[in-house]
């Protein structure tokens, strides 16, 4: 793949940050940049903590130090819903959803987000309210199509078939109407032809312009469908580049097969 | 407010604090029965309330059953083969309520995985019956046609009202703390509630059932798959806070003398404000906690006047929880310090 | 134990029913049927269906405190129902409401009631958000013992400071003003005009015109104006009720109570919404405590709010099926009628809540009648476990 994308601005730069849990360094002076309107790949072995990088990015976790800089912005210390309200939204690796709200309720709290509506506009249905109603119940519609569940809309969430609320998930976070979609392994226990099917509404999301992070174990779904690559292994960047790049990458191959740097070079 | 009272000399603060300490004692040890129990599950047992009450029942019983209902005071030592009786007899009836709960009230929503707050409602509804229950112990014997046999112990028309233990003991100074006359019963009591938490403490640290229980608060699922029956874990915790509470109740009795169906409440909420303050799910912790609890509304009444010592238990609750929710020696039963 | 779940859901089908149905009819009947039945809650006091009607105690006065239990109950809903809060203390805002209008409409202040009602309102709000503010921060369970003990603190306050009464409490509490003439005691009760009530024999019913009710006098004598009060306030309250539920406001308490963590990361501020219930809730509990304070006996001391009121309140919203406000205003209603249309029984009230709210823990945890779709989830899972065991059973037989 050419690389133009060096081109293009940084959207969320993570600034050599590093994370301790008392003892245990869980991120060790980790940087890189994720791109306006590319797909970046986040991959590492079990425990080599992309999790932990992921939740630091979300606000779950506080940087002991350095920095996370979505835009410009640093999301240091800020509320959870604030970093949403910047332009930040995930998924959640095992399945988080609010399974008794309908399908449709699921997105509409996501697309509430960014809404001004007020108490006093609920109860007295001030204009304001029904416009934004309006709004959001157009677009979380059009993300269901997008993810292809839109005929399920008043279903319970619960209810969902497994690969359907993956996708609900999806639908939830762009209403959010985020700068920046993380996806948190989201082919998990998915069949191969899912796989492809994942593969494909991730491009479409990218091609809708949003800007995603994917963190993945299944290699192949990850050189199938980033631009970029990020590789860690023990709260390390042991490497970054395009697929092909990372692919030859012997200290890539040495984390994943388990082998000794020296032996693999 | 008069910090002249608690400050104002030595003698003072220093009675006010022996009051607060033998007060503090008791509720360490209901305490106990709070912390074991949300260590392992994760659940306030809202119950644990009535697993003391009715232990205090079972004293006052114990003694109408071997001396009979006439109002006698007797020091300490005449009284002491009765109390030691009522000691067996409370804790068993309390560790019994504390394994009924168990079964009835909890086990079945920790079998389904149920929310903590639907357990918490199971609770507070069982703990509601059981005080009702006691409450309308002379309608139940009046059913059953036991009223004559039981009149003593039912107090027919009257379950409702304070229910006192027919002996009264009287306590006999030793030594004077201060202003304060350290008695033989306050000195029992201290002793009692240290004596019981060294050995709790030895259990759950030094004995391979104690190592069960530390390894389910840890992580009950690695637990199970280690071969440690968490079922049983469940229920000796719940054995154990029932005994303590048993123990409790009888120096609470020693102390007060008379007691009533809805006695646990209150009791209970600031035995659990003991057990938040020092930590929840620390065995230490429900000490340290009990023992600052009992001092520290002793001050505040002193200060406030004694009709707003359970405001300031309750205002203290509050603060602590705002400052320190992990209380002062920190949270965790599955942590070797226990 | 299968039975009585079976019979329970029984109810909430037979309810889906009837709201099916409903739903299926044009909007001018059911337009129609809402005003119908609104008129008939309104006479019931009037009208002494047999059965229904409590004989040794003034119906009037019973349908009031059932009006007055189920606003709390609607008003504890928001709460625990939509937010997920557990508040044990709840009795704590209907005392401060309470007390507010007792303070204002007596010897301090001399107001009338509905001048005093707004501040009573504003005063309990303004009480939940202080109480609130810090401690919906700390995790659900310890906020049932943070609310357990407010609840206390309230009541040994009001117990104590002289300026509200100490333990003698407040006398001659306002009533809201007459409308019409004024009353004349003793015999002329005043009001607009009269109106009589029924009597029945057997199942005939004819008219009493030797008890009638001065239609909006309030006085000592007769509870159903207050009831016709209260009730205003209760449909007031459950219209808003719906309005905010089904808005934005509403998604943001159901999100948060399902999973407050992925609630946060989707956006909502989870804490701004649950101080919004919170003290919505409380202002719900205050407005129904001025209403109690200013009610027939016009009287209030620290003995009306003992805390096990607070745990009756719980029991109402549970055993309705917290979620729903329809549930909630029978549970609170139950609560209320039971132990008096049961007098032999009264004694026992406690104890049935009690075994009541660990029974239902245990085998139906959404009570009664749980928010619709619950129901329907569980419905769903019913069908699958059996599709699952029927598979099972088939490749036993293969």
């Amino acid at each position: 793949m050419p690389d133009t994308t060096p081109a293009k601005k940084a959207l969320l730069e993570v600034d050599d940050v590093t994370i301790k849990f008392g003892g245990l360094t869980a991120m060790d002076s980790v940087s890189f940049q994720i791109r306006e309107g590319e797909i970046l790949g986040l991959i590492g072995p079990n425990g080599a903590g992309k999790t932990t990088c992921f939740n630091v990015m979300t606000g779950v976790y506080q940087a002991t130090s350095g920095e996370v800089r979505l835009d410009g912005v640093s999301l240091a210390g800020r509320r959870r819903h604030k970093i949403t309200q910047l332009g930040l939204a995930r998924t959640f690796q095992n399945i988080r959803l609010f399974k008794s709200m309908t399908v449709l309720e699921n997105v509409m709290v996501g697309a509430d987000a960014h809404s001004k509506v007020g108490f006093f506009d609920a109860l007295f249905r001030l204009p304001r309210h029904r416009r934004t109603e309006e709004e959001a119940l157009a677009k979380a519609k059009g993300l269901l199509d997008l993810v292809g569940i839109k005929a399920r809309h008043d279903e319970l969430a619960a209810n969902l078939s497994y690969g359907e609320q993956r996708r609900l998930e999806i639908a939830r976070a762009m209403a959010t109407g985020p700068k920046l979609l993380c996806l948190d392994e989201p082919a998990a226990g998915f069949n191969p032809a899912e796989k492809v099917q994942l593969m494909q509404l991730i491009k479409k999301v990218r091609d809708q312009g949003y800007t995603v992070l994917l963190i993945e174990h299944d290699m192949k779904l990850v050189m199938g469908v980033t631009d970029r690559i990020v590789v860690l292994e023990f709260g390390k960047k042991i490497a970054e580049g395009t697929p092909a790049e990372i692919r030859d990458n012997p200290a890539v191959i040495a984390a994943y097969l388990g082998v000794d740097e020296e032996d693999a070079s | 407010m008069d910090f002249g009272a608690l400050f104002g000399s030595l003698d003072n603060f220093l009675s006010f604090t022996m009051g607060g300490l033998v007060f503090g004692a008791v509720y360490a040890l209901i305490a106990l029965g709070y912390t074991m129990v949300y260590g392992v599950l994760q659940l306030i047992n809202f119950a644990h309330s009535e697993v003391f009450m009715y232990g205090t029942f079972a004293v006052a019983w114990m003694f109408i059953f071997l001396h009979g209902t006439e109002s006698v005071t007797w020091s300490l030592g005449k009284a002491a083969p009765i109390l030691v009786a009522a000691l067996v007899g409370a804790m068993l009836l309390s560790a019994a309520i504390a394994l009924l709960l168990e079964r009835f009230a909890y086990r079945p929503l920790i079998r389904k995985g149920a929310p903590k707050l639907i357990a918490l409602i199971s609770a507070i509804g069982a703990s509601f019956a059981l005080a009702e229950a006691m409450g309308l112990r002379d309608r139940f014997a009046d059913k059953l046609g036991l009223s004559d046999n039981l009149e003593n112990y039912v107090a027919p028309g009257k379950a409702r009202d304070v229910f006192s233990n027919p002996v009264t003991i009287q306590p006999k100074g030793l030594f004077e703390v201060g202003g304060y006359t350290v008695s033989d019963v306050d000195l029992v009591i201290l002793a009692a509630c240290f004596i019981m938490m060294i050995a709790l403490d030895t259990f759950v640290r030094r004995t391979r059932f104690g190592r069960g229980i530390r390894a389910v608060a840890q992580d009950p699922e690695t637990a199970a798959l280690m071969g440690v029956n968490s079922g049983r874990v469940v229920q000796v915790t719940f054995l154990i806070g029932g005994l303590m509470a048993g123990a409790a109740a009888t120096l609470y009795m020693m102390k007060i003398g008379s007691t009533r169906q809805n006695a646990g409440f209150i009791l209970g909420v600031k035995a659990f404000t003991a057990a938040v303050m020092g930590g929840i799910g620390n065995l230490r912790g429900a000490l340290v906690g009990g023992l600052l609890l009992g001092v520290m509304e002793n001050w505040g009444s002193a200060v406030f006047g004694s009709e707003w010592k359970d405001v300031v238990a309750f205002v203290l609750l509050v603060l602590i929880l705002l400052v320190r929710p992990s209380g002062i020696l920190g949270e965790s039963l599955g942590k070797a310090r226990a | 134990m299968s039975a009585m779940s079976t019979t329970l859901s029984g109810i909430g089908r037979r309810w889906d029913g009837v709201v099916d149905r409903y739903n299926a009819l044009p909007k001018p009947a059911r337009l129609g049927l809402v005003i119908l039945f609104a008129a008939f809650v309104y006479l019931l006091p009037l009208l002494r269906p047999p059965i229904l009607t409590t004989n040794n105690i003034d119906f009037g006065g019973v349908m009031f405190s059932v009006a007055a239990f189920a606003l709390v109950a609607v008003g504890l809903n928001i709460v625990i129902g939509y937010a997920g809060l557990l508040d044990l203390g709840y009795v704590g805002f209907y005392a401060v409401g309470a007390y507010t209008t007792g303070v204002l409409t007596t010897y301090h202040w001399h107001w009338p009631f509905f001048l005093a009602l707004p501040l009573a309102i504003a005063v309990t709000m303004v009480t939940g958000v202080i109480l609130g503010a810090p401690t919906l921060r700390v995790r659900g369970d310890y906020l049932a013992i943070v609310t357990l003990g407010f609840g206390e603190i309230i009541r040994i306050t009001v117990k104590n400071v002289e300026w509200v009464g100490a333990s003698a409490g407040i006398k001659d509490i306002s009533h809201p003003n007459t409308i019409g003439a004024a009353p004349n005691p003793p015999f002329d009760r005043g009001g607009m005009f009269d109106v009589p009530r029924l009597q029945w024999d057997g199942i005939i019913p004819s008219l009493d015109r030797d008890h009638p009710t001065a239609v909006l006098a309030f006085g000592a004598v007769d509870a159903i104006p207050y009831y016709w009060v209260i009730l205003t306030a209760l449909i007031l309250v459950l219209v808003g009720d719906r309005l905010v539920k089904s808005s934005r406001v509403g998604r943001a308490w159901e999100a948060t109570r399902e999973d407050e963590d992925a609630a946060e990361l989707m956006g909502v501020p989870t804490f701004k919404y649950k101080l919004m219930a919170f003290a919505l809730g409380a202002a719900i509990g205050g407005l129904s405590g001025a209403f109690y304070a200013s009610g027939q006996g016009g009287y209030i001391s620290p003995d009306s709010f003992p805390l096990l009121l607070s745990m009756l309140f719980v029991a109402a919203v549970i055993v309705g099926g917290s979620g729903n406000r329809w549930g909630a205003i029978v549970g609170g209603a139950l609560v209320a009628y039971l132990p008096e249309r049961f007098r032999e029984f009264a004694d026992y009230r406690l104890l049935f809540f009690g075994l009541a709210l660990s029974v239902l823990a245990i085998w139906r945890p959404e009570g009664l009648l749980p928010p619709r779709r619950s129901r329907r989830a569980k419905a769903v899972e019913a069908e699958i476990e059996a599709l699952e065991e029927g598979a099972l059973e088939g490749s036993t037989h293969a």
